[in-house]
C-alpha cells in the first residue's frame, strides 16, 4: 500500500521533443495539461511558474501551451500551489482545473473537496490532480545555501537541478555539472516534510517522477477513473510513448523500497512526536499529531 | 421520503450569509428537502416561532450575552436538538462579532458576543465564513446517513463527521495565527497554501513558502486552520475521497458515470 491504489503503472516520455527539451524527464505534467488544455479537458493548470529570484517557483494559472512550457523542470523548493485553487475558481473563471503538487498538496486538495470549509464552489471544479514524486522539499534559503554554497554555483548560472543516485546535481550553463552526496542536503529539509506519509501522491489522478525509470522516462501511475480516462485520451491521442513497468530498470521496486523507507523513517518521526516533552509526573508531553 | 430527518435553522447574530451558503447549493438543497431533511424551524423561510424538538439544529452566528432572548433560545436550541451544528465562524469563533465594543444602534448595550459553544455543548463545528455550500451539503448528507443509513453508512458518517466533531472540542477561539501556534510552531507546515486559498479575507499571503498573516485582516472564522491539511488528515476517510465523492453526488441525484 505505499505505493496507494493505481490501476496502471507504467514507464513513460512525452512524444513531442519540443517538451522534452526542458522537461525534469519525461515531461508527463507538462504533455499531459497541454494535451488537457486542447481537448478541453480542462480551461487551465496550476502549475510552479518562474518566480521573482532565480529557482524561485511562483504558483501560476496557466491557461496557455507557453504558459506550460515556461513551468518545466523541477525546482527544489516550495512552490505552494494550492494557494491558487479558489483563486483559479474565482479571478480566472476556470470551471475544469488542472493542478499539480505534491504528495502533501494533493493531500490538502482532497481534503478540501470533502470538507470544502472555505472552498467555495472549488469541489466540483477540479478536472485533473497531477501529483509528483517526493521525498522531501527544502526551503528556498536552503536550495540557495546547497547550491551557492556547497555546490559553488551561483542561483543564476544553474540550468537545471537533479535528485537521483543518491546526489544532488547541479548542471551549469556552461556545462559544468556540481554534485553533492544527497547526505549533506538532509540538514537543509523543510521540517514539515519529516511527518509525511506519503511518497508518490497516493491521492491523485496521476501521478509521476523519475524513480523507477530509465533517465529521461517518467514512472506513471494511473489512479482514479478521471486520470485513466485522461491519459486513455493522451494515448490515443500520440501523445506519449511507453513500456511497460516490468520490462525497465530500475522498475517498481526501487519505488517501493524508497517509499517503503520514506514512511518507515517518517512514522518513526510522528511517534516520537507524542513523546517529545516531559511532564512534571514522568509522563510524556507531545507534540501535536496532525493524523488523529 | 416519510423517513427523513428534521433540521433546524436557529439564528442567532450572524448575517444570515451561512443561510445563502445552504440555499447556493440550488437545485441542491431542493434535493435534500426533498429527500433528506425536513426544515422545522428556519426564521427566514419558515413560519413556525418557536424553537421545536428537531434532529439537527444548524447553529448560525454568536450569541450576545446582553440579549435574553438570544441566550434563551440557544438554551432551548441545546434542549430541543439532538445535533447541535455551529454552522460557520460566528457560531464556531465569534469571528467578526468577535470585535464588537457595543455602542452600535439600536443596541448601544449589546456588546459581547460569544460563540455558542461558550453556552452550551457543541457536537460539530463547520467553521469558515460562510462555510462553503459544499461543505454544508456533505455534512447533511452526513448526518442524514449517521441516522437513517444502513450500518456502512452510519460508520462512514462517524468518520466523516469526527474532525469536525474534535475541532467543536479543541476550542471556541479561533485566528490566523492558529497557522503559526499550532501548524508552524509545531514543526508541521510543508508550505501546500490551502490556508491562503481559504481565507474569505484575503488575509494570507505565501512567502517563501510559508504563511504570512496580516493579523489585522484576519476576521477569526477558523476557515484556515479548518482547511489545513496538517490540522486534521483523517487517512480513513480522505483516502476513499473517490468513492465519498461519487456517493454524495448520487446521494445529490446526479448521475454517475
Amino acid at each position: 500500500m505505499v505505493l496507494g491504489n493505481y490501476k496502471k503503472a507504467v514507464a513513460a516520455r512525452s512524444t513531442d521533443s519540443g517538451i522534452l527539451s526542458a522537461s525534469q524527464d519525461g515531461g508527463i505534467v507538462t504533455q499531459l495539461f497541454a494535451f488537457a488544455l486542447d481537448e478541453g479537458i480542462i480551461d487551465g493548470a496550476i502549475v510552479a511558474g518562474p518566480g521573482a529570484e532565480p529557482w524561485l517557483p511562483e504558483p501560476v494559472v496557466a491557461t496557455t501551451r507557453a504558459e506550460l512550457l515556461a513551468a518545466r523542470g523541477t525546482r527544489y523548493t516550495i512552490s505552494p500551489n494550492m494557494a491558487l485553487i479558489k483563486e483559479a475558481t474565482r479571478s480566472y473563471g476556470l470551471d475544469k482545473v488542472g493542478i499539480v503538487g505534491t504528495p502533501c498538496q494533493i493531500q490538502g486538495l482532497r481534503k478540501a473537496q470533502l470538507y470544502p470549509l472555505g472552498m467555495r464552489d472549488v469541489p466540483d471544479k477540479i478536472a485533473l490532480a497531477i501529483g509528483i514524486f517526493c521525498m522531501e522539499n527544502f526551503p528556498y534559503q536552503g536550495l540557495e545555501t546547497m547550491v551557492e554554497d556547497h555546490c559553488n554555483v551561483k542561483m543564476e548560472s544553474a540550468v537545471k537541478m537533479d535528485i537521483g543516485k543518491g546526489k544532488f546535481s547541479v548542471y551549469t550553463e556552461r556545462g559544468a555539472l556540481a554534485q553533492i552526496p544527497l547526505k549533506l542536503t538532509h540538514k537543509y529539509e523543510q521540517p514539515g516534510c519529516h511527518v509525511c506519509l506519503d511518497y508518490v501522491s497516493n491521492l491523485a489522478d496521476v501521478s509521476t517522477g523519475s524513480v523507477g525509470s530509465p533517465d529521461g522516462w517518467s514512472t506513471v501511475f494511473v489512479r482514479t477513473k478521471v486520470g485513466d480516462g485522461v491519459w486513455a485520451k493522451a494515448l490515443a491521442a500520440g501523445c506519449f510513448e511507453t513500456k511497460p513497468i516490468e520490462e525497465v530498470k530500475p522498475g517498481l521496486d526501487l519505488v517501493t523500497k524508497l517509499a517503503t523507507e520514506k514512511i518507515t523513517k517518517n512514522q518513526k518521526t510522528v511517534e516520537a512526536r507524542a513523546s517529545f516533552g516531559l511532564k512534571a509526573d514522568g509522563s510524556a508531553k507531545a507534540l501535536r499529531n496532525p493524523y488523529l | 421520503m416519510a423517513n427523513k430527518i428534521t433540521v433546524g435553522h436557529v439564528h442567532m447574530s450572524g448575517c444570515t450569509g451561512c443561510l445563502v451558503s445552504l440555499a447556493d447549493n440550488y437545485e441542491g438543497l431542493f434535493k435534500i428537502l426533498d429527500d433528506y431533511a425536513d426544515l422545522v424551524y428556519a426564521l427566514t423561510l419558515v413560519d413556525v416561532r418557536h424553537v421545536p424538538e428537531m434532529d439537527v439544529a444548524l447553529v448560525e452566528g454568536s450569541v450576545c450575552i446582553q440579549d435574553e432572548t438570544a441566550v434563551e433560545e440557544i438554551r432551548e436550541t441545546r434542549k430541543k436538538a439532538k445535533v447541535v451544528v455551529a454552522l460557520g465562524g460566528c457560531a464556531s469563533y465569534g469571528n467578526i462579532t468577535r470585535f464588537c465594543r457595543g455602542g452600535q444602534w439600536n443596541q448601544p448595550q449589546h456588546e459581547s458576543y460569544l460563540p455558542i459553544g461558550d453556552l452550551i455543548d457543541v457536537d460539530v463545528v463547520l467553521p469558515g465564513c460562510p462555510p462553503g455550500a459544499q461543505a454544508i451539503r456533505n455534512t447533511c448528507v452526513m448526518a442524514y446517513l449517521l441516522l437513517r443509513g444502513t450500518d456502512e453508512q452510519k460508520a462512514l458518517a462517524a468518520a466523516y463527521l469526527t474532525p469536525l466533531m474534535n475541532l467543536a472540542k479543541r476550542g471556541t477561539e479561533a485566528c490566523g495565527c492558529d497557522l503559526m501556534i499550532d501548524v508552524i510552531n509545531q514543526g508541521l507546515c510543508m508550505g501546500c497554501g490551502t490556508c491562503a486559498a481559504s481565507c474569505p479575507v484575503r488575509a494570507i499571503s505565501m512567502a517563501y513558502g510559508k504563511p504570512a498573516i496580516d493579523r489585522d485582516m484576519c476576521i477569526k472564522c477558523g476557515a484556515c486552520y479548518a482547511q489545513c491539511p496538517r490540522s486534521f488528515f483523517n487517512f480513513d476517510v480522505i483516502n476513499e475521497f473517490e468513492s465519498i465523492t461519487e456517493l454524495i453526488g448520487a446521494a445529490m441525484g446526479q448521475g454517475g458515470e
